[in-house]
């Protein structure tokens, strides 16, 4: 057998959870999907006294829209996200063909992405484009967490150890939001080596009036482009200046180096990834009225 | 301390007693004989241990059995269609006999894994291009083939399978996920 002893709780709801969490702390920990979590047991990377399952918990498999955002459960796959998206939101569709593999999807949650923070994970930086918030039950009560405030480090968020988070929400782009997204992997459905997604919005004039653009795998955790953004907001998207805005954002990372890709490497390819997925966006954008 | 786990297998009921750390792989080869499941890397990298869940294609290493209690589970056992008592060359299935007929197999190692997959991917992908069968290739490592004969192999099958599905356990696969277009194609 692979993973060290642990003793097996399966709660059945969500107040059930966090009495097990409050009790045992930092020795606990939550399986959802548990391809990140079961992997890390296999090899005996994380050894949890008590494992907390929330596979049975009620109420969090729900996958809606509300408005223009997006609310998935803790419990919902990221397949079945996938198969939602295809019809519905384009850019999560495309994000998720590029996570891992189909057996993966089948059993990965959304929410289990988010909250185990692979600097290197498509899902992070779609959550940042889309405006994304975190609904976390603790001991308090629920709190927001903004994506823009949930990643601290590589594996590491804001969600304490006694906290579960139940619900991620995005903001889906609208019909006049262009989308763009693209990566570069050793082999399709490894972890990139360095990542790009994008949103694009024109107003009747033809100037940006919405842009975002986050980069994954070229840092602790997944990054806005913040330089880029404000070199695109309020004015033409031309070609040259798509070339310039993902240059800036590129320019301000500093990104690790290991045995597949060095610091250079990366900061060159996501200055290239950052400006195909911003010209796909912009290519995708429609124009107001 | 042991938990109890009810699982049907390839259309069977099964009962066992698991330690919760025991993985669904383990439980499949270890207490219900069934080796047909491989066990590679065991951290869901290579692919070998991908069974059927409810019909669709998971890692039996990332997956504790005590997950699987209630669940129906495929494994390569179950795939053909039962032979005569004492027969000495039972049936395949259409997806194995593409792989017999194609070498779509050198050990032998990955493919329970791969026939599986296939199963799953084909359902969801009728009539796939060359490229499609590669991307969902690239979650099972082949170190023997160098993959030509296999996405032979699956081009074959899926030819083969194509208006004539034999069932699997009467699970409906979901309908294909179509792809985004690409941006500027209207």
């Amino acid at each position: 057998m692979k993973p060290a002893p642990f003793a097996y709780e399966a709660p059945a709801s969500v107040p059930e959870a966090l009495e097990l969490l409050a009790r045992h702390g930092d020795d606990a920990k939550v399986l959802a999907g548990g391809q990140s979590l079961v992997p890390m047991l296999n090899l005996r990377l994380a050894r949890p006294a008590v494992v907390v399952d929330i596979n049975g918990v009620g109420g969090l498999a729900g996958l809606a829209l509300r408005g223009g955002t997006l609310a998935v459960g803790a419990l919902v796959r990221q397949r079945a996200l996938e198969r939602w998206a295809a019809v519905h939101a384009p850019l999560c569709a495309e994000a998720l063909r590029h996570l891992g593999h189909v057996a993966i999807r089948t059993r990965g949650t959304v929410v289990g992405s988010l909250v185990h923070a692979d600097p290197a994970a498509e899902l992070p930086a779609v959550f940042l484009c889309c405006d994304g918030a975190l609904a976390v039950h603790g001991p308090g009560g629920e709190r927001i967490v903004a994506a823009g405030a949930l990643f601290q480090g590589p594996l590491t968020t804001s969600v304490g150890s006694e906290e579960l988070a139940v619900e991620a929400r995005l903001a889906l782009p609208d019909e006049r939001t262009g989308w763009g997204f693209s990566e570069v992997a050793r082999r399709h459905g490894d972890f990139a080596l360095a990542g790009a997604v994008a949103l694009l919005r024109r107003d009747a004039g033809g100037s940006a009036d919405h842009v975002r653009l986050a980069l994954f795998g070229v840092g602790g955790t997944p990054v806005r482009g913040a330089a880029a953004e404000a070199e695109l907001l309020g004015r033409e998207p031309t070609a040259a200046r798509l070339r310039e805005a993902a240059r800036a954002a590129a320019a301000a990372l500093d990104p690790p180096a290991d045995i597949h890709a060095t610091s250079a490497y990366r900061r060159r390819a996501a200055a290239v990834l950052a400006e195909r997925a911003l010209a796909a966006a912009l290519a995708r954008a429609g124009r107001a009225a | 301390m042991t938990r109890a786990v009810r699982v049907v297998v390839n259309g069977e009921a099964h009962e066992g007693a698991v330690e919760p750390r025991t993985s669904l792989a383990d439980f499949l080869r270890e207490d219900l004989d069934l080796t047909g499941t491989h066990v590679g890397c065991e951290h869901g990298v290579c692919g070998a241990c991908t069974v059927l869940l409810d019909g669709e294609p998971i890692r039996a290493c990332l997956m504790l059995a005590v997950q699987a209690d209630g669940r129906s589970i495929t494994t390569i056992e179950g795939l053909a269609p039962a032979g005569a008592p004492g027969d000495a060359d039972p049936p395949l299935h259409p997806i194995q006999e593409a792989f017999r007929a194609h070498h779509g197999l050198q050990c032998g190692y990955c493919t329970p894994g791969i026939v599986l997959a296939t199963h799953a991917f084909l359902r969801e992908c009728p009539e796939p291009g060359a490229g499609d069968i590669r991307e969902m290739l690239a979650g099972h490592l082949c170190r023997c083939t160098g993959y030509h004969f296999i996405v032979e192999a699956i081009e074959a099958a899926a030819r083969a399978l194509r208006g004539s599905r034999p069932p699997l356990d009467g699970a409906e696969g979901p309908s294909p996920i179509p792809r985004a277009s690409p941006p500027g194609g209207v």
